[in-house]
């Protein structure tokens, strides 16, 4: 399998910066604000967001949950593996908020989907806004588009886009794997 | 593990105890929902599951049926005194007849011990025990040591005593293998009359002295005296039973053992095996388990479910 490596340590860090100055610029309001990450892989942007927006904002906390969209995926007895939820841990309203949903990689767009669907069972925020890390375009299946994207990627379909990061893949980079070797 | 290593839940006894893990792991999650505003989650939309109840039952119906709503599931109700099995009809039609109006699982209380497994060989979905006869009552089982770990964390070494009318109680049986394949430690007590023969075979330690036991255990689990089930008298009476076999504060003082977690499978006779004090104590986790109910059973509904493939 050949890989290819999109974004590296450094590169990525200068994009997760720029991303907290974008939201900072839309929400100069912090209070009413929030960020949900999508479990289990948008959870590692998320808290990287809330690091930043924390130091740009100047505040000690920020209203940050994790969500698990298992139970409201649209693959379940679709799929030959079953999948293992996650904790969900959402400790305020999100009622009249204005959110930010975060996930690593957009594709399709039925994660994003799933994960609207899972956060209303919570409340009625007042405004919803996307952040990915990746939008992987041409590739959707549903019309979600992201409010704020790190980099955008054109792949074909046979070619996967694996966001590693420290937690659990010993270093932050954004990698391309391609399946099939082009001629 | 992600899947069962089942397609049905027969028994306690036919999982192993990756699978009960598996169950809990995913019980968590539930629980977690039923403790949102909007207690619902839309997985099993596509499924249709019949509630197939040959014996009375209200609690473990009414858990089955609020799990299956809360999973978006369809339900359908069916009970034998309303059904034609009173005009002779036999269990695999029964259930044939209601499988070709497309149901996926079938949970099925039953008074003969084995229906259930004589209806996964000769029906095609799969089929949930929720009672059969004196057999197995597996999600009770779940519920019980999903409370009991809740409570106590791992259950390995854990002592854990049973008492009451072991002969005719399915949640015994689950129980007992229940907790065995989580390490714990697992005690029988009881009128020698209500104990099964060979019941030591199991594994699990017995004991006739009510009071013996209660200095062993760090756990209690009081079964309701059956007296539907009891076709002859087993002991003289309901007063000696209590006299003997009765749980009450006055006694666990008097032992020193005022810190037994207690549990109860319900429906309690208050006043019988169990004290109105010690029934509603502190240590009393009775309606955790009614309450945790739900959760397992929605495990349990989600995993077997997961591997039924949607017709097209």
């Amino acid at each position: 399998m050949e890989s290819r490596l999109l974004l590296d340590h450094e590169l990525l860090n200068h994009t997760l910066d720029r991303l907290a100055f974008q939201v900072y610029e839309q929400h100069l309001d912090v209070n009413n604000f929030a960020i949900i990450a999508l479990q289990p892989r948008g959870v590692f942007l998320g808290r990287r967001m809330v690091e930043r927006l924390k130091r740009i904002y100047n505040v000690g906390t920020i209203n940050y949950g994790e969500l698990d969209i298992t139970f409201h995926r649209d693959d379940f007895r679709r799929r030959t593996e079953m999948l293992v939820p996650s904790k969900t841990n959402l400790d305020f309203s999100i009622e009249g908020r204005n959110i930010l949903l975060v996930d690593d990689v957009l594709y399709t767009g039925r994660t994003v989907r799933a994960g609207l669907d899972a956060m209303l069972d919570f409340g009625r925020p007042a405004h919803v806004e996307l952040m990915v890390l990746i939008d992987r375009r041409f590739s959707r299946e549903l019309p979600v588009q992201p409010d704020y994207t790190g980099r955008v990627v054109d792949v074909v379909s046979d070619e996967t886009v694996k966001v590693q990061w420290s937690e659990n893949d010993m270093e932050n980079k954004v990698i391309l794997f391609s399946s099939t070797k082009k001629a | 593990m992600t899947k069962l290593s089942t397609k049905h839940l027969l028994g306690i006894k036919q999982i192993t105890k990756e699978d009960i893990e598996l169950i809990f792991r995913t019980a968590d999650n539930f629980k977690d929902v039923l403790n949102r505003p909007i207690k619902k989650v839309p997985s099993l939309r596509d499924v249709t599951i019949a509630n197939v109840f040959f014996e009375n039952s209200t609690r473990t119906k009414l858990s089955f049926e609020l799990a299956e709503k809360r999973l978006s599931a369809d339900v359908v109700n069916f009970s034998a005194s309303s059904s034609s099995v009173k005009k002779g009809e036999t269990l695999a039609d029964t259930v044939n007849n209601i499988l070709a109006m497309k149901v996926d699982v079938v949970v099925m209380r039953h008074p003969n011990p084995g229906a259930c497994m004589f209806l996964a060989n000769h029906v095609d979905c799969s089929i949930i025990n929720a009672g059969d006869g004196a057999h197995e009552h597996p999600t009770q089982a779940l519920l019980d040591a999903f409370s009991l770990r809740e409570k106590l964390g791992d259950l390995t070494g854990r002592k854990i005593l049973i008492v009451g009318d072991i002969l005719h109680s399915r949640v015994a049986l689950s129980n007992i293998f229940c907790l065995q394949k989580l390490g714990a430690e697992v005690a029988v007590c009881g009128p020698s009359t209500l104990l099964p023969k060979h019941i030591e075979s199991l594994g699990v330690k017995v004991f006739l002295d009510f009071r013996k036991a209660l200095q062993w255990c760090e756990v209690v689990n009081m079964l309701r005296i059956q007296l539907e089930r009891q076709e002859i008298q087993y002991f003289p009476s309901l007063r000696e039973y209590t006299m003997q076999y009765g749980l009450s504060n006055a006694l666990l003082a008097e032992l020193g053992k005022t810190d037994i977690i207690i549990m109860h499978p319900g429906p309690i006779n208050r006043g019988v095996e169990i004290t109105s004090d010690i029934a509603d104590g502190k240590n009393s986790i009775i309606l955790n388990q009614v309450e945790n109910g739900v959760a397992i059973r929605m495990a349990v509904l989600y995993l077997l479910s997961g591997q039924v493939k949607p017709t097209s």
